[in-house]
Protein backbone atom coordinates (compact mmCIF):
# COMPACT_ATOMS: atom_id res chain seq x y z
CA UNK A 1 0.00 0.00 0.00
CA UNK A 2 1.54 3.29 -1.11
CA UNK A 3 2.03 6.44 1.50
CA UNK A 4 -1.57 8.34 0.91
CA UNK A 5 -2.37 12.39 1.42
CA UNK A 6 -5.46 12.89 4.00
CA UNK A 7 -7.47 13.42 0.71
CA UNK A 8 -6.48 10.22 -1.25
CA UNK A 9 -7.24 8.25 2.37
CA UNK A 10 -10.99 9.71 1.74
CA UNK A 11 -11.37 8.78 -1.29
CA UNK A 12 -9.83 5.52 -1.07
CA UNK A 13 -12.24 4.52 1.59
CA UNK A 14 -15.57 5.76 0.03
CA UNK A 15 -14.21 4.41 -3.21
CA UNK A 16 -13.77 0.72 -1.69
CA UNK A 17 -10.23 0.70 -3.69
CA UNK A 18 -7.03 2.55 -2.90
CA UNK A 19 -6.49 5.55 -5.37
CA UNK A 20 -3.87 8.30 -5.30
CA UNK A 21 -3.80 11.07 -7.39
CA UNK A 22 -4.38 11.88 -11.24
CA UNK A 23 -6.86 8.68 -10.82
CA UNK A 24 -10.53 8.82 -11.87
CA UNK A 25 -12.97 7.71 -9.21
CA UNK A 26 -16.52 6.96 -9.02
CA UNK A 27 -17.80 7.56 -5.13
CA UNK A 28 -20.72 7.49 -2.91
CA UNK A 29 -21.50 11.07 -1.43
CA UNK A 30 -22.38 11.59 1.63
CA UNK A 31 -24.34 15.06 1.66
CA UNK A 32 -25.68 16.74 -1.82
CA UNK A 33 -26.14 20.87 -0.97
CA UNK A 34 -28.09 23.61 -3.23
CA UNK A 35 -28.91 27.08 -2.77
CA UNK A 36 -31.26 28.71 -4.32
CA UNK A 37 -28.78 30.16 -6.97
CA UNK A 38 -28.00 26.34 -8.20
CA UNK A 39 -31.00 24.42 -6.69
CA UNK A 40 -33.65 25.80 -9.35
CA UNK A 41 -31.03 24.70 -12.29
CA UNK A 42 -30.46 21.36 -10.47
CA UNK A 43 -33.97 20.53 -10.04
CA UNK A 44 -34.70 20.92 -13.90
CA UNK A 45 -31.77 19.12 -14.64
CA UNK A 46 -32.56 16.12 -12.11
CA UNK A 47 -36.04 15.87 -14.05
CA UNK A 48 -34.18 16.00 -17.62
CA UNK A 49 -32.21 12.94 -16.20
CA UNK A 50 -35.42 11.16 -15.34
CA UNK A 51 -35.15 11.41 -11.83
CA UNK A 52 -38.38 10.90 -9.88
CA UNK A 53 -37.43 10.26 -6.33
CA UNK A 54 -33.96 10.71 -4.50
CA UNK A 55 -31.34 8.11 -4.24
CA UNK A 56 -30.99 9.51 -0.92
CA UNK A 57 -33.55 12.32 0.46
CA UNK A 58 -31.23 11.98 3.76
CA UNK A 59 -28.19 13.26 2.40
CA UNK A 60 -29.81 15.87 0.11
CA UNK A 61 -30.35 19.88 1.38
CA UNK A 62 -31.90 22.41 0.25
CA UNK A 63 -30.99 26.04 1.74
CA UNK A 64 -32.68 29.31 0.73
CA UNK A 65 -29.84 32.07 1.41
CA UNK A 66 -28.58 34.11 -1.33
CA UNK A 67 -31.15 35.87 -2.38
CA UNK A 68 -33.54 35.88 0.90
CA UNK A 69 -35.82 37.16 1.38
CA UNK A 70 -36.77 37.23 -2.14
CA UNK A 71 -36.23 40.48 -3.43
CA UNK A 72 -39.00 39.99 -6.41
CA UNK A 73 -41.50 37.91 -8.11
CA UNK A 74 -39.27 36.32 -9.91
CA UNK A 75 -37.14 34.93 -7.34
CA UNK A 76 -40.17 34.12 -4.87
CA UNK A 77 -41.17 32.13 -7.72
CA UNK A 78 -37.86 30.08 -7.53
CA UNK A 79 -38.09 29.93 -3.83
CA UNK A 80 -41.62 27.83 -4.20
CA UNK A 81 -39.69 25.87 -6.97
CA UNK A 82 -37.87 25.02 -3.92
CA UNK A 83 -40.16 24.16 -1.90
CA UNK A 84 -42.55 22.36 -3.09
CA UNK A 85 -39.43 19.88 -4.82
CA UNK A 86 -38.11 19.21 -1.12
CA UNK A 87 -42.09 18.28 0.22
CA UNK A 88 -42.42 16.28 -2.82
CA UNK A 89 -39.07 14.57 -2.71
CA UNK A 90 -38.83 14.53 1.00
CA UNK A 91 -35.75 16.30 1.56
CA UNK A 92 -34.44 18.73 4.30
CA UNK A 93 -35.41 22.58 3.15
CA UNK A 94 -33.59 25.10 5.09
CA UNK A 95 -36.08 28.32 4.56
CA UNK A 96 -35.57 32.05 4.72
CA UNK A 97 -33.43 33.15 7.97
CA UNK A 98 -32.20 30.00 8.89
CA UNK A 99 -28.72 30.96 7.75
CA UNK A 100 -25.85 29.99 5.08
CA UNK A 101 -25.65 26.58 3.04
CA UNK A 102 -22.12 25.95 4.52
CA UNK A 103 -22.88 27.33 8.19
CA UNK A 104 -26.12 24.86 8.61
CA UNK A 105 -24.14 21.93 7.23
CA UNK A 106 -21.52 22.36 9.92
CA UNK A 107 -23.69 23.59 12.78
CA UNK A 108 -26.70 20.57 12.20
CA UNK A 109 -24.03 17.53 12.06
CA UNK A 110 -25.22 16.97 7.71
CA UNK A 111 -21.26 17.22 7.49
CA UNK A 112 -18.92 14.57 9.76
CA UNK A 113 -15.35 14.21 9.54
CA UNK A 114 -14.36 11.92 6.56
CA UNK A 115 -17.34 12.64 4.46
CA UNK A 116 -17.34 13.11 1.05
CA UNK A 117 -20.25 16.15 0.46
CA UNK A 118 -21.00 18.05 -2.67
CA UNK A 119 -22.56 21.92 -2.21
CA UNK A 120 -23.41 23.29 -5.64
CA UNK A 121 -21.77 26.45 -4.59
CA UNK A 122 -17.93 27.67 -5.02
CA UNK A 123 -17.46 27.80 -0.92
CA UNK A 124 -17.93 24.17 -0.17
CA UNK A 125 -14.65 23.68 0.69
CA UNK A 126 -15.20 25.06 4.25
CA UNK A 127 -16.48 21.95 5.58
CA UNK A 128 -12.30 20.92 5.46
CA UNK A 129 -12.52 22.48 8.53
CA UNK A 130 -14.34 19.51 10.24
CA UNK A 131 -11.84 17.04 8.18
CA UNK A 132 -14.47 16.38 5.63
CA UNK A 133 -13.86 17.25 1.60
CA UNK A 134 -16.05 19.42 0.45
CA UNK A 135 -16.24 20.14 -3.50
CA UNK A 136 -18.04 22.39 -5.41
CA UNK A 137 -19.62 21.55 -8.06
CA UNK A 138 -22.53 22.98 -10.95
CA UNK A 139 -26.03 22.33 -10.42
CA UNK A 140 -26.11 19.53 -13.20
CA UNK A 141 -22.97 17.38 -10.97
CA UNK A 142 -25.63 17.93 -7.97
CA UNK A 143 -28.58 16.81 -9.62
CA UNK A 144 -26.86 13.67 -11.22
CA UNK A 145 -25.52 13.33 -6.97
CA UNK A 146 -28.97 13.22 -6.01
CA UNK A 147 -30.60 10.76 -9.22
CA UNK A 148 -27.16 8.16 -8.24
CA UNK A 149 -26.24 8.89 -4.80
CA UNK A 150 -22.46 9.30 -6.60
CA UNK A 151 -20.53 11.75 -8.43
CA UNK A 152 -17.20 11.36 -10.63
CA UNK A 153 -13.53 12.36 -9.34
CA UNK A 154 -10.55 13.23 -10.57
CA UNK A 155 -8.28 12.40 -7.28
CA UNK A 156 -6.63 15.88 -6.63
CA UNK A 157 -2.89 16.68 -5.79
CA UNK A 158 -2.09 18.32 -2.58
CA UNK A 159 -0.75 21.25 -1.62
CA UNK A 160 0.28 20.90 1.96
CA UNK A 161 0.20 23.86 4.45
CA UNK A 162 2.27 24.05 7.27
CA UNK A 163 1.33 27.28 9.57
CA UNK A 164 3.38 27.69 13.00
CA UNK A 165 3.65 30.34 14.85
CA UNK A 166 1.83 31.74 17.56
CA UNK A 167 -0.97 35.19 16.21
CA UNK A 168 -0.26 38.53 17.32
CA UNK A 169 -3.29 40.15 19.07
CA UNK A 170 -6.46 41.59 16.67
CA UNK A 171 -4.59 38.46 13.97
CA UNK A 172 -7.16 35.78 13.27
CA UNK A 173 -7.85 33.28 10.81
CA UNK A 174 -9.01 35.54 8.12
CA UNK A 175 -5.52 37.33 8.31
CA UNK A 176 -3.95 34.22 7.99
CA UNK A 177 -6.04 32.87 4.95
CA UNK A 178 -5.99 36.62 3.12
CA UNK A 179 -1.86 36.02 3.63
CA UNK A 180 -2.06 32.65 1.99
CA UNK A 181 -4.24 33.64 -0.87
CA UNK A 182 -1.72 36.45 -1.44
CA UNK A 183 1.29 34.35 -1.19
CA UNK A 184 -0.06 31.20 -3.76
CA UNK A 185 -2.64 33.27 -6.11
CA UNK A 186 -5.96 33.11 -7.47
CA UNK A 187 -5.26 30.19 -9.18
CA UNK A 188 -2.43 28.33 -6.87
CA UNK A 189 -4.23 25.64 -5.93
CA UNK A 190 -6.40 24.81 -9.08
CA UNK A 191 -7.20 21.05 -9.25
CA UNK A 192 -6.03 20.12 -5.38
CA UNK A 193 -6.60 19.49 -2.53
CA UNK A 194 -5.11 22.14 0.21
CA UNK A 195 -4.11 20.46 3.49
CA UNK A 196 -3.84 22.98 6.52
CA UNK A 197 -0.97 21.43 9.63
CA UNK A 198 0.78 22.80 11.67
CA UNK A 199 0.62 24.93 15.84
CA UNK A 200 -0.97 27.92 14.15
CA UNK A 201 -3.91 25.50 12.71
CA UNK A 202 -4.42 22.79 15.23
CA UNK A 203 -5.24 25.69 18.17
CA UNK A 204 -8.02 27.51 15.95
CA UNK A 205 -11.82 27.19 17.05
CA UNK A 206 -13.94 25.58 14.73
CA UNK A 207 -15.49 28.57 13.88
CA UNK A 208 -11.70 29.50 12.71
CA UNK A 209 -10.63 26.22 10.79
CA UNK A 210 -14.25 27.20 8.94
CA UNK A 211 -12.72 30.47 7.85
CA UNK A 212 -9.57 29.07 6.33
CA UNK A 213 -10.93 26.25 4.57
CA UNK A 214 -13.83 28.32 2.86
CA UNK A 215 -10.99 30.92 0.73
CA UNK A 216 -9.49 27.85 -0.52
CA UNK A 217 -11.96 28.62 -3.42
CA UNK A 218 -10.08 31.78 -3.97
CA UNK A 219 -6.96 29.48 -4.42
CA UNK A 220 -8.71 27.35 -7.18
CA UNK A 221 -9.05 24.59 -4.55
CA UNK A 222 -11.06 21.68 -5.35
CA UNK A 223 -11.23 20.93 -1.59
CA UNK A 224 -9.81 21.63 1.74
CA UNK A 225 -8.63 19.80 4.79
CA UNK A 226 -7.88 20.87 7.97
CA UNK A 227 -5.69 18.86 10.25
CA UNK A 228 -8.33 17.64 12.79
CA UNK A 229 -6.30 17.94 15.73
CA UNK A 230 -7.74 19.50 18.53
CA UNK A 231 -10.81 20.27 16.95
CA UNK A 232 -13.75 20.87 19.08
CA UNK A 233 -16.17 18.29 17.71
CA UNK A 234 -19.23 17.08 19.28
CA UNK A 235 -19.33 13.33 18.34
CA UNK A 236 -16.58 11.05 18.62
CA UNK A 237 -14.55 9.95 15.46
CA UNK A 238 -11.72 8.59 13.62
CA UNK A 239 -9.33 10.78 12.82
CA UNK A 240 -7.11 10.27 9.48
CA UNK A 241 -3.67 12.01 9.15
CA UNK A 242 -1.53 11.58 6.15
CA UNK A 243 1.37 9.38 5.86
CA UNK A 244 4.67 10.69 6.51
CA UNK A 245 5.79 9.88 3.16
CA UNK A 246 2.69 11.06 1.36
CA UNK A 247 3.69 12.63 -2.04
CA UNK A 248 2.39 16.01 -2.21
CA UNK A 249 2.02 18.52 -5.79
CA UNK A 250 4.20 20.96 -2.94
CA UNK A 251 4.31 21.84 0.95
CA UNK A 252 5.03 25.12 1.90
CA UNK A 253 5.58 25.97 5.31
CA UNK A 254 5.03 30.00 7.12
CA UNK A 255 6.20 31.32 10.48
CA UNK A 256 2.96 33.39 11.24
CA UNK A 257 4.07 34.66 14.66
CA UNK A 258 5.05 38.19 12.84
CA UNK A 259 1.65 37.92 10.56
CA UNK A 260 -0.27 41.86 10.77
CA UNK A 261 -3.90 42.07 9.88
CA UNK A 262 -3.83 41.97 5.89
CA UNK A 263 -6.44 42.97 3.11
CA UNK A 264 -7.22 42.56 -0.78
CA UNK A 265 -7.48 45.63 -2.36
CA UNK A 266 -10.06 45.75 -5.68
CA UNK A 267 -10.32 43.89 -7.42
CA UNK A 268 -9.30 39.99 -7.23
CA UNK A 269 -9.14 38.99 -3.57
CA UNK A 270 -5.31 37.98 -4.09
CA UNK A 271 -4.08 41.44 -4.50
CA UNK A 272 -3.14 41.15 -0.61
CA UNK A 273 -1.59 44.29 1.43
CA UNK A 274 -0.93 44.54 5.10
CA UNK A 275 -3.92 46.53 6.02
CA UNK A 276 -1.25 49.31 7.07
CA UNK A 277 -0.17 49.91 3.41
CA UNK A 278 -3.85 51.03 3.00
CA UNK A 279 -4.74 52.81 6.35
CA UNK A 280 -6.84 56.34 5.65
CA UNK A 281 -8.56 54.80 2.99
CA UNK A 282 -12.30 56.52 3.08
CA UNK A 283 -15.08 54.08 3.39
CA UNK A 284 -18.96 54.26 2.89
CA UNK A 285 -20.21 50.08 3.07
CA UNK A 286 -19.16 48.11 6.19
CA UNK A 287 -20.29 44.41 5.99
CA UNK A 288 -20.10 41.47 8.46
CA UNK A 289 -20.92 38.29 6.91
CA UNK A 290 -20.86 35.78 4.45
CA UNK A 291 -20.10 32.10 4.86
CA UNK A 292 -16.13 33.18 5.26
CA UNK A 293 -16.83 35.21 8.86
CA UNK A 294 -20.14 35.74 10.26
CA UNK A 295 -20.41 33.87 13.71
CA UNK A 296 -20.08 34.24 17.16
CA UNK A 297 -16.16 34.93 17.35
CA UNK A 298 -16.71 37.22 14.18
CA UNK A 299 -19.26 39.60 16.00
CA UNK A 300 -17.64 39.44 19.34
CA UNK A 301 -14.24 40.62 17.47
CA UNK A 302 -16.39 43.52 16.08
CA UNK A 303 -17.90 44.17 18.99
CA UNK A 304 -15.01 44.35 20.94
CA UNK A 305 -13.58 47.33 19.14
CA UNK A 306 -16.79 48.79 18.39
CA UNK A 307 -18.45 48.51 22.18
CA UNK A 308 -19.72 51.76 23.85
CA UNK A 309 -18.70 53.82 21.05
CA UNK A 310 -20.63 55.13 17.55
CA UNK A 311 -19.47 53.96 14.30
CA UNK A 312 -18.75 57.01 12.27
CA UNK A 313 -21.42 59.69 10.44
CA UNK A 314 -21.86 58.81 6.60
CA UNK A 315 -20.74 55.17 7.32
CA UNK A 316 -23.47 52.04 7.03
CA UNK A 317 -22.31 48.89 9.12
CA UNK A 318 -24.43 45.59 7.69
CA UNK A 319 -24.04 42.75 9.82
CA UNK A 320 -26.01 39.70 8.52
CA UNK A 321 -25.64 36.52 10.65
CA UNK A 322 -24.19 33.09 9.23
CA UNK A 323 -27.13 31.62 10.89
CA UNK A 324 -30.19 32.44 12.91
CA UNK A 325 -28.35 30.14 15.69
CA UNK A 326 -25.21 32.73 15.41
CA UNK A 327 -27.66 35.57 16.26
CA UNK A 328 -29.98 33.95 18.68
CA UNK A 329 -26.61 33.52 20.68
CA UNK A 330 -25.12 36.96 20.14
CA UNK A 331 -28.57 38.02 21.45
CA UNK A 332 -28.40 36.41 24.46
CA UNK A 333 -24.74 37.09 25.56
CA UNK A 334 -25.36 40.83 24.59
CA UNK A 335 -23.12 41.13 21.60
CA UNK A 336 -26.22 42.19 19.85
CA UNK A 337 -27.01 44.89 21.95
CA UNK A 338 -23.51 46.34 21.92
CA UNK A 339 -23.24 46.64 17.88
CA UNK A 340 -26.81 47.79 17.83
CA UNK A 341 -26.16 50.72 20.08
CA UNK A 342 -22.98 51.21 17.97
CA UNK A 343 -24.98 51.42 15.06
CA UNK A 344 -25.01 48.69 12.77
CA UNK A 345 -27.87 47.55 11.08
CA UNK A 346 -29.11 43.65 11.48
CA UNK A 347 -30.24 41.57 8.19
CA UNK A 348 -31.62 37.91 7.34
CA UNK A 349 -29.07 35.65 8.28
CA UNK A 350 -27.97 34.28 4.79
CA UNK A 351 -25.36 35.60 2.66
CA UNK A 352 -26.74 38.62 2.42
CA UNK A 353 -24.74 41.82 0.11
CA UNK A 354 -22.22 39.54 -0.46
CA UNK A 355 -23.17 38.16 -4.04
CA UNK A 356 -24.43 41.08 -5.14
CA UNK A 357 -28.00 39.93 -5.66
CA UNK A 358 -30.23 42.18 -2.98
CA UNK A 359 -30.31 44.15 0.13
CA UNK A 360 -26.40 46.55 0.19
CA UNK A 361 -25.89 47.18 -3.45
CA UNK A 362 -23.07 49.86 -3.40
CA UNK A 363 -23.35 53.02 -5.08
CA UNK A 364 -21.21 54.03 -7.90
CA UNK A 365 -17.83 54.68 -6.71
CA UNK A 366 -18.29 53.66 -3.19
CA UNK A 367 -15.81 51.99 -1.05
CA UNK A 368 -16.81 48.66 0.35
CA UNK A 369 -15.00 46.89 3.61
CA UNK A 370 -16.10 43.48 3.89
CA UNK A 371 -15.38 40.35 5.65
CA UNK A 372 -16.81 38.39 2.63
CA UNK A 373 -14.50 36.03 0.37
CA UNK A 374 -14.53 38.20 -3.35
CA UNK A 375 -13.94 41.34 -4.28
CA UNK A 376 -14.53 40.92 -7.92
CA UNK A 377 -15.74 44.21 -9.81
CA UNK A 378 -19.25 43.53 -9.96
CA UNK A 379 -19.53 41.38 -6.74
CA UNK A 380 -21.94 43.36 -4.79
CA UNK A 381 -23.93 44.11 -7.34
CA UNK A 382 -22.08 47.27 -8.85
CA UNK A 383 -19.27 46.96 -11.02
CA UNK A 384 -18.65 50.73 -10.15
CA UNK A 385 -17.72 50.01 -6.63
CA UNK A 386 -14.31 49.08 -4.78
CA UNK A 387 -14.54 46.34 -2.69
CA UNK A 388 -11.90 45.31 0.28
CA UNK A 389 -11.65 42.26 2.22
CA UNK A 390 -10.49 41.77 5.57
CA UNK A 391 -10.79 40.43 9.39
CA UNK A 392 -14.00 41.36 11.43
CA UNK A 393 -11.70 43.37 13.47
CA UNK A 394 -10.67 45.79 10.66
CA UNK A 395 -14.02 46.27 9.08
CA UNK A 396 -15.38 47.39 12.56
CA UNK A 397 -12.41 49.37 13.07
CA UNK A 398 -13.05 51.09 9.50
CA UNK A 399 -16.94 51.83 10.12
CA UNK A 400 -15.57 53.34 13.60
CA UNK A 401 -13.37 55.98 11.66
CA UNK A 402 -14.77 55.91 8.57
CA UNK A 403 -11.27 54.92 7.21
CA UNK A 404 -9.54 51.84 6.92
CA UNK A 405 -7.68 51.83 10.13
CA UNK A 406 -5.36 48.92 12.16
CA UNK A 407 -7.12 48.10 15.54
CA UNK A 408 -4.27 48.35 17.33
CA UNK A 409 -4.25 51.95 16.57
CA UNK A 410 -7.29 52.85 18.38
CA UNK A 411 -6.39 51.12 21.57
CA UNK A 412 -3.71 54.41 21.63
CA UNK B 1 -18.28 15.07 -32.37
CA UNK B 2 -17.10 17.11 -35.77
CA UNK B 3 -14.72 20.01 -36.11
CA UNK B 4 -15.72 23.24 -34.97
CA UNK B 5 -15.31 26.36 -36.81
CA UNK B 6 -15.51 30.00 -35.65
CA UNK B 7 -14.37 33.27 -35.41
CA UNK B 8 -12.02 33.91 -32.19
CA UNK B 9 -13.23 36.68 -29.55
CA UNK B 10 -10.31 36.62 -27.32
CA UNK B 11 -9.63 37.89 -23.34
CA UNK B 12 -7.14 37.77 -20.83
CA UNK B 13 -6.43 35.81 -17.55
CA UNK B 14 -8.88 35.42 -14.34
CA UNK B 15 -12.41 35.99 -16.05
CA UNK B 16 -13.95 35.43 -12.90
CA UNK B 17 -17.59 33.90 -13.26
CA UNK B 18 -19.47 37.78 -11.90
CA UNK B 19 -17.78 38.89 -15.28
CA UNK B 20 -19.31 36.41 -17.82
CA UNK B 21 -22.84 36.68 -15.82
CA UNK B 22 -23.28 38.85 -12.13
CA UNK B 23 -24.57 37.33 -9.74
CA UNK B 24 -27.57 39.39 -9.93
CA UNK B 25 -28.64 37.79 -13.14
CA UNK B 26 -28.30 33.99 -11.80
CA UNK B 27 -31.56 33.62 -10.39
CA UNK B 28 -33.70 32.16 -13.27
CA UNK B 29 -34.73 29.57 -15.47
CA UNK B 30 -34.78 31.56 -18.78
CA UNK B 31 -31.18 30.81 -20.57
CA UNK B 32 -32.24 34.05 -23.11
CA UNK B 33 -31.95 36.11 -19.78
CA UNK B 34 -28.82 34.94 -19.16
CA UNK B 35 -27.47 35.32 -22.49
CA UNK B 36 -28.90 39.08 -22.62
CA UNK B 37 -26.37 40.35 -19.90
CA UNK B 38 -23.52 38.00 -20.70
CA UNK B 39 -19.95 39.20 -19.89
CA UNK B 40 -21.83 42.38 -19.23
CA UNK B 41 -18.94 43.89 -17.21
CA UNK B 42 -16.17 42.75 -19.25
CA UNK B 43 -16.80 43.25 -22.75
CA UNK B 44 -20.42 45.17 -23.26
CA UNK B 45 -20.06 44.85 -26.64
CA UNK B 46 -19.89 41.26 -26.74
CA UNK B 47 -23.85 40.00 -27.18
CA UNK B 48 -24.22 42.26 -29.76
CA UNK B 49 -20.80 41.14 -31.78
CA UNK B 50 -21.03 37.69 -31.48
CA UNK B 51 -22.32 34.90 -34.30
CA UNK B 52 -23.43 31.58 -33.93
CA UNK B 53 -20.58 29.44 -33.71
CA UNK B 54 -17.85 31.88 -32.39
CA UNK B 55 -15.23 30.56 -30.42
CA UNK B 56 -14.39 32.61 -27.10
CA UNK B 57 -10.56 32.36 -26.25
CA UNK B 58 -8.95 33.24 -22.98
CA UNK B 59 -5.61 33.02 -21.17
CA UNK B 60 -5.08 31.42 -17.74
CA UNK B 61 -8.00 30.25 -15.16
CA UNK B 62 -11.35 31.14 -17.12
CA UNK B 63 -14.25 30.96 -15.13
CA UNK B 64 -12.78 31.09 -11.68
CA UNK B 65 -14.86 32.24 -8.57
CA UNK B 66 -18.37 31.08 -8.77
CA UNK B 67 -19.95 27.53 -9.56
CA UNK B 68 -22.76 28.93 -11.27
CA UNK B 69 -23.61 26.99 -13.91
CA UNK B 70 -25.16 29.92 -15.56
CA UNK B 71 -22.01 30.89 -16.83
CA UNK B 72 -21.12 28.50 -19.22
CA UNK B 73 -25.20 28.55 -20.19
CA UNK B 74 -25.02 32.37 -20.58
CA UNK B 75 -22.39 31.57 -23.15
CA UNK B 76 -24.32 28.76 -24.83
CA UNK B 77 -26.98 30.49 -25.31
CA UNK B 78 -25.02 33.53 -26.73
CA UNK B 79 -24.34 31.59 -29.23
CA UNK B 80 -20.71 30.79 -28.36
CA UNK B 81 -19.71 27.15 -29.54
CA UNK B 82 -16.90 26.36 -28.03
CA UNK B 83 -14.20 28.18 -25.28
CA UNK B 84 -10.87 27.52 -25.44
CA UNK B 85 -7.96 28.79 -22.80
CA UNK B 86 -4.63 28.15 -21.39
CA UNK B 87 -6.35 26.68 -18.54
CA UNK B 88 -9.77 26.76 -16.90
CA UNK B 89 -10.91 26.93 -13.32
CA UNK B 90 -12.46 23.40 -12.48
CA UNK B 91 -15.77 23.98 -12.17
CA UNK B 92 -16.16 25.73 -14.96
CA UNK B 93 -14.39 23.07 -16.55
CA UNK B 94 -16.83 20.05 -15.09
CA UNK B 95 -20.38 22.59 -15.42
CA UNK B 96 -19.28 23.47 -19.44
CA UNK B 97 -18.87 20.01 -20.12
CA UNK B 98 -21.96 18.45 -18.43
CA UNK B 99 -24.31 20.89 -19.95
CA UNK B 100 -22.97 20.42 -23.63
CA UNK B 101 -20.39 23.47 -24.06
CA UNK B 102 -17.07 22.04 -25.06
CA UNK B 103 -13.95 23.41 -24.06
CA UNK B 104 -10.84 22.96 -24.34
CA UNK B 105 -7.43 23.63 -22.91
CA UNK B 106 -4.36 24.64 -25.48
CA UNK B 107 -1.58 26.29 -22.36
CA UNK B 108 -0.50 29.58 -23.60
CA UNK B 109 -1.24 30.50 -27.36
CA UNK B 110 -0.87 33.60 -29.52
CA UNK B 111 -4.73 33.82 -30.82
CA UNK B 112 -5.68 37.00 -31.67
CA UNK B 113 -9.64 38.29 -32.02
CA UNK B 114 -10.91 37.61 -35.37
CA UNK B 115 -8.77 34.71 -36.07
CA UNK B 116 -10.42 31.97 -37.64
CA UNK B 117 -10.18 29.08 -35.49
CA UNK B 118 -10.72 25.09 -36.07
CA UNK B 119 -11.44 23.67 -32.93
CA UNK B 120 -10.62 19.25 -33.36
CA UNK B 121 -12.42 17.98 -29.98
CA UNK B 122 -11.80 14.50 -30.55
CA UNK B 123 -7.77 15.06 -32.52
CA UNK B 124 -7.94 17.43 -29.16
CA UNK B 125 -6.55 20.33 -30.96
CA UNK B 126 -6.84 23.92 -31.93
CA UNK B 127 -6.00 24.98 -35.59
CA UNK B 128 -5.32 29.09 -35.99
CA UNK B 129 -6.36 29.17 -39.76
CA UNK B 130 -5.26 32.88 -40.26
CA UNK B 131 -1.53 31.30 -39.88
CA UNK B 132 -1.44 28.01 -39.43
CA UNK B 133 -0.60 27.50 -36.08
CA UNK B 134 -1.51 24.59 -34.47
CA UNK B 135 -2.33 24.03 -31.07
CA UNK B 136 -2.68 20.45 -29.09
CA UNK B 137 -5.15 20.36 -26.60
CA UNK B 138 -5.22 18.58 -23.12
CA UNK B 139 -6.61 14.81 -23.04
CA UNK B 140 -9.57 14.81 -20.77
CA UNK B 141 -10.39 11.66 -18.81
CA UNK B 142 -13.16 9.13 -20.49
CA UNK B 143 -15.58 10.04 -18.70
CA UNK B 144 -15.45 13.28 -19.76
CA UNK B 145 -15.74 12.84 -23.40
CA UNK B 146 -18.54 9.98 -22.73
CA UNK B 147 -20.50 12.95 -21.14
CA UNK B 148 -19.75 15.39 -23.77
CA UNK B 149 -19.96 12.69 -26.73
CA UNK B 150 -23.46 12.22 -24.67
CA UNK B 151 -24.20 15.59 -25.37
CA UNK B 152 -23.90 16.29 -21.53
CA UNK B 153 -24.88 15.37 -17.78
CA UNK B 154 -28.57 15.27 -18.21
CA UNK B 155 -28.34 12.94 -21.64
CA UNK B 156 -25.09 10.99 -20.14
CA UNK B 157 -27.64 9.63 -17.05
CA UNK B 158 -30.96 9.84 -19.36
CA UNK B 159 -29.39 6.90 -21.11
CA UNK B 160 -27.74 4.77 -18.69
CA UNK B 161 -29.21 5.71 -15.31
CA UNK B 162 -25.87 5.51 -13.20
CA UNK B 163 -22.55 6.24 -13.35
CA UNK B 164 -19.99 3.53 -15.48
CA UNK B 165 -17.66 2.19 -12.72
CA UNK B 166 -14.26 3.29 -13.56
Amino acid sequence: MTAQTVTEKIISQRAGIAVRAGEIAVVPVDGAMASDTTAPLAMRAFREMGGTRLKRPDQAFLVIDHAAPAPNERIANLHRLMRDFAAEMGCQLYDVGAGICHQLMVENGHVQPSHIFLGADSHTPTYGAVGALGIGMGSTDLAAAWLTGKTWLKVPETTKLVLNGRLQPHVSAKDIILFLVGQLGIAGATYQAVEFTGTAVTHLSLASRMTLANMVAEMGGKTAVVDTTGLDWPTPFTPIQADPDARYHAVREFDLSHLTPQIAVPHSPDNIVPVTAVAGQKIQLAFIGSCTNSRLEDWHAAAAVLAGQRIAPGVRLLIAPASKAVFDAALADGTVAALSAAGATFMTAGCGPCVGTHQGVPGDEEVVISTANRNFRGRMGNPNAHIYLTSPAIVAAAALTGEITNPAELEN
Amino acid sequence: MKTIQGIAHVYGDNVDTDRIIPGKYTKTLDVSHLAAHVLEDLDPDFRQQVQPGDVLVAGDNFGCGSSREQAPLALKAAGVSVVVAAYFARIFFRNAINIGLPVVEIGPHAITPGARLAVDLLAGQVVDESNGRIYPATRLPDVMVAILQAGGLVNYLRERGDYEQQ
